[in-house]
């Protein structure tokens, strides 16, 4: 086959061209190695450290764990907030085998909206395709079992449970406890600029009002976290080592949950705040503004038209018991009386003509009595018990704004009462100063006459009034208002809020003596405003009641024509406290233009103590000495 | 002394070199263990494994008993036969990935790029090997032109992998024939000047992509730069003594892309270090050693040339592959030799140590 060639060849010369050359490439690939290798230690051994951190950067991803939110009692232990799981329906598109399809037919099981579709397929636009993404929020227990037993039909789809707050009691504490919704990107900025932000990335939720709010460090408790090895697609293989969750503290509130229901059912549909306060340590056992709102509908979105629903002209919103603003009216005369007793103003001996109506020499305007021919001869005990204005007017005119604005602020007008949530309003106590800077104007002495029946000017919240009373009943020991008791992690249990101010001191004690006794007759003599509210209580009471004309309650309320009348009705006020000789309780009332203190105010108050003191029987021995 | 002679002559009469065959069977058992654990473990894959490794193995035994003189009869028919394959494929054939590498013959898909792994360096050796050595001029144009045939054919495909195979393949015989310096150093300018007008006329968009990737594999890291980057943290991570047998993360957890074909090396460095590489790197410098060996002591310069030929092509797959994997390289489609999954290319080249092994057994027959 092959042509014979005529040139003889030299094959040993051919041999050694050969050789050299099969040695020349070994040569190179030996040296081709050495490059190889050379590279490898420099990868292996050389940066190993960096690799082996990026090989772990790969593998481990770290999964935060929320922590459970503290539970919230009342102090009966009584669950007013708690951590229920809800059921939502999540995909995994990765793990689902046509999408399109599979939702159509569980949308014919459960029911799932146009809505939530598009919201859907929008979310894993957004995510990688191994998250699983909720598709349906909130099951029922019914949708659960219909989807639990047709679960296999659908890979990729998964019902997740997470707990998410409840709030058994709905619109009967929202004010005091608010409420958690899902955290917002202004609050994550706030969180982080806190340091706090890597405690909050695992929870959904946060404290948006009250309680919750004010408290929210303590409820939201330490994230935990879960190192897990991942694959490429992000799937967990295994957990390599975990850190448990340390759960938000549990909080123990001074709120009696019984009285606050009466104190919403004694409300009815009336606009106005109810606070009722521990007086042996300022604790609040009852805090409620009325009308209130479920807060329930918070915690997962609420709907614009639900929150529409809210922003009607009675202001649910409004947190009436810290961010109203009402004349205190008639329920400041027994602490102008002792400042006018303190200032020698009067006497406990001194008596006044009471002609209906009080007036500056040489001015024409009247300031009229309630009672329009007048109470007659008045001493400080009979202007308290029939509260007679005329006599307040005197002496509020002699005492001057200063001292009147300066003493009454030693009580907590005008100044926040430090209750612990943030909706909170100083209101205004009038001095000079504020008149000055709010109308660039100067004070002129008729308008102190007014101050002096806790009108003109002055404006208290429910909760301010009730603690100046509670620091009146102590006769000057200030326990300030405080909803929450106690702080219980795991068997740590923490005391909060059980520190006292600075006590209020008379130059002469007994002052406190006339000014509750004379509260005590308020409602003890069958003259006394209160009386007929509290006949037949089988505990002695005192109180003190107060009819405000109504000059505006919260800030920038509008006055529509339709209303106009009825909001224009005197707002009833009152002050109260028992048992006399021991208060245990503190009441402060407004129901707004709802006419006298004496006729709706006291009978509340009745309600309320009766309940009180039902839930909380007075020894019998003390019952005895009054 | 009887018996180690009887011994020899059993090998020599099979046809077997027993230090070659010593080491490539170490190199099967290699690869088996490193399969096992790249391919996560699945039977399935092992088993096609395992039966590709047997026909490979049948395929070496075979050529070893062809003589290098039939060799030599069959070299044209081949050449050719193997020419109008690759011309069908481009025409008839069967796309995979985007390339079109596949020929369906009815019963079964074949790749004619692996026959003319075979039959490119057998042409070129016979035809260089006919002439004296070193060739003139004219000799080596049409070595040449036998070799850049078949690569443009398969670059084409476009398979550029197979094409440098199959052009060094035939390089090398041209090197190994003698072929002077100056011209070798004249030829590589050549090739260095055309490197410009092959990049923008003769390259494909995924292949400049690979280039540009391997230039800065982090420029891109979650694309074209991911297999780099994450190969490259699995050698790395290995470091000296390897995370251990299938104790690798980023192959275990899938990290790591074609784990058990083209970056298999990942998975041994990682799982073995540069321990587990130097022993790799060690056996393969022996099966080169005595493949060059068998080379110079073959009978003729056929012998010499293919032998030598097919012995350095085996050390390109080892450098373009590890150099790949470590970044020293651009991407280039090219298996691990003898440990890589993947089955037509080891059953190429074990038949190209069929025969090497041919060679190497024909002329000790003739000694005797």
């Amino acid at each position: 086959m092959l042509k014979q060639r005529p040139t003889i060849r030299d094959h040993s010369a051919e041999a050694n061209l050969f050789a050299r050359r099969a040695f020349v490439g070994f040569v190179f690939v030996l040296i081709l190695v050495a490059l190889l290798l050379s590279n490898l230690y420099s990868i292996q051994v050389e940066h190993h450290q960096d690799y082996q951190t990026r090989s772990n950067d790969n593998r481990i991803k770290v999964i935060p764990i929320a922590p459970n939110r503290g539970l919230i009692y009342d102090r009966n232990g009584v669950l007013l907030a708690e951590n229920k799981p809800v059921y939502n329906l999540e995909v995994t598109p990765e793990d689902v085998t046509d999408l399109t399809s599979s939702l159509n037919q569980v949308s014919k099981l459960i029911g799932i909206s146009e809505q939530q579709k598009a919201d859907f397929l929008d979310s894993i636009k957004h995510t990688r395709r191994f998250k699983s993404q909720v598709l349906k929020g909130r099951l029922n227990e019914q949708e659960v079992a219909i989807f639990s037993v047709n679960q296999h039909k659908f890979p990729g789809f998964s019902i997740e449970a997470r707990l998410a707050r409840f709030y058994p009691y709905g619109d009967t504490l929202t004010h005091a406890l608010g409420y958690v919704a899902k955290l917002n990107k202004k609050e994550l900025t706030k969180l982080k600029q806190q340091d706090l932000a890597t405690n909050y990335r695992a929870t959904h939720d946060i404290g948006k009002l009250g309680i919750e709010k004010y408290y929210e460090q303590m409820l939201h408790g330490q994230v935990g976290s879960q190192s897990v090895e991942v694959n490429n697609r992000g799937r967990i293989i295994r957990t390599l080592s975990s850190t448990p969750p340390v759960p938000g503290s549990d909080l123990v509130l001074t709120l009696d949950i019984g009285l606050q229901q009466i104190a919403q059912h004694v409300l009815k549909d009336m606009r106005g705040a109810i606070v009722v306060m521990d007086a042996k340590d300022g604790g609040i056992l009852a805090l409620y503004s009325n009308p209130s709102y479920d807060p329930n509908l918070f915690v997962h979105g609420i709907s614009s038209k639900n929150y529409k629903a809210l922003l009607n002209p009675d202001r649910p919103l409004i947190n009436r018991t810290t961010q109203g603003r009402y004349a205190p009216a008639s329920t400041v005369k027994p602490l102008m009386a002792i400042l006018a007793l303190e200032e020698e103003i009067v006497t406990e001996a001194t008596t006044m003509w009471d002609p209906g109506f009080f007036q500056i020499q040489n001015v024409e305007h009247k300031w009229r009595d309630w009672k329009r021919w007048g109470h007659g001869h008045v001493d400080v005990y009979k202007a308290i018990e029939e509260s007679c204005d005329t006599y307040f007017y005197d002496a509020a005119y002699r005492l001057g704004i200063t001292k009147i604005s300066n003493f009454m602020n030693r009580f907590g007008y005008g100044d926040l009462s430090g209750i612990d949530i943030h909706e909170e309003t100083t209101a205004i106590l009038p001095s000079k100063e504020w008149k000055e800077n709010r109308f660039k104007e100067s004070w002129w002495r008729g308008d102190t006459i007014s101050v002096g029946i806790g009108q003109g000017y002055w404006t208290a919240t429910p909760i301010q009034i009730a603690n100046a009373t509670n620091i009146l009943v102590n006769k000057g020991i200030n326990h300030p208002p405080h909803l929450v008791q106690v702080a219980k992690k795991e068997d740590a249990v923490e005391q909060i809020n059980n520190d006292e101010k600075p006590p209020v001191v008379l130059k002469n004690p007994d002052n406190w003596r006339i000014a509750l006794d004379a509260m005590h007759n308020t409602v003890k003599k069958v003259t006394g405003t209160a009386h007929k509210a509290f006949k037949g209580a089988n505990y002695d009471p005192a109180g003190k009641t107060g009819t405000a004309q109504v000059v505006s309650i919260a800030q920038g309320e509008r006055y529509d024509a339709q209303s106009l009348k009825e909001r224009q009705r005197d707002n009833a006020i009152y002050i109260g406290f028992a048992p006399f000789n021991d208060p245990q309780i503190v009441v402060s009332i407004v129901v707004e233009n709802t006419g006298g203190g004496s006729s709706v105010g006291a009978p509340i108050a009745r309600q309320l103590m009766d309940y009180y003191f039902a839930a909380n029987p007075l020894p019998i021995a003390k019952n005895d000495s009054l | 002394m009887n018996m180690l002679h009887d011994k020899r002559s059993i090998w020599m009469r099979m046809h077997l070199d027993l230090p070659l065959l010593i080491a490539l069977l170490l190199m099967m058992a290699g690869s088996i263990a490193v399969v096992y654990s790249a391919s996560g473990q699945e039977n399935a894959m092992m088993m096609r494994h395992l039966t590709r490794m047997g026909s490979a193995f049948i395929a070496m035994v075979f050529l070893a008993q062809i003589s290098p003189a039939t060799l030599k009869r069959l070299v044209i028919p081949m050449y050719c036969v193997g020419l109008l394959m690759l011309v069908g494929v481009l025409l008839f054939g069967v796309s995979s990935k985007g390339a079109q590498r596949w020929l369906n013959l009815g019963i079964t898909r074949f790749q004619p790029s692996e026959l003319m792994k075979l039959a490119v360096p057998m042409m070129i050796a016979w035809y260089i090997g006919r002439q004296n050595l070193p060739p003139r001029p004219l000799h080596l144009i049409i070595g040449f032109a036998i070799v850049m045939l078949p690569t443009l054919l398969i670059k084409e495909q476009p398979d550029l992998g197979t094409s440098i195979l199959i052009a060094s393949s035939g390089i090398f015989v041209l090197f190994l024939s003698g072929l002077s310096w100056r011209l070798i150093g004249f030829l590589s300018t050549i090739v260095a000047m055309a490197a410009w007008p092959f990049w923008h006329y003769g390259m494909h968009d995924y292949q400049k992509q690979r280039v540009l990737t391997f230039l800065d594999p982090e420029s891109d890291p979650l694309g074209s730069g991911y297999h780099i980057i994450q190969s490259k943290i699995a050698i790395g991570s290995g470091g000296i003594e390897g995370k251990g047998w299938l104790q690798g993360t980023q192959s275990q957890l899938e990290f790591l892309p074609e784990r058990h074909t083209d970056f298999i090396f990942s998975v041994l460095s990682e799982e073995f270090g540069l321990f587990g590489v130097c022993v790799l790197l060690s056996l393969y410098l022996f099966i080169i050693g005595r493949g060059l060996y068998i080379a110079v002591n073959a009978q003729d310069a056929f012998g010499k040339l293919l032998a030598g030929a097919l012995t350095l092509t085996f050390f390109v797959y080892i450098f373009v592959n590890i150099g790949m994997v470590s970044g020293l390289l651009p991407v280039v489609g090219v298996p691990l030799p003898l440990i890589s999954y993947g089955g037509t290319s080891m059953v190429t080249l074990m038949a190209g140590f069929g025969i090497i092994m041919s060679i190497a057994t024909d002329k000790r027959m003739l000694l005797k």
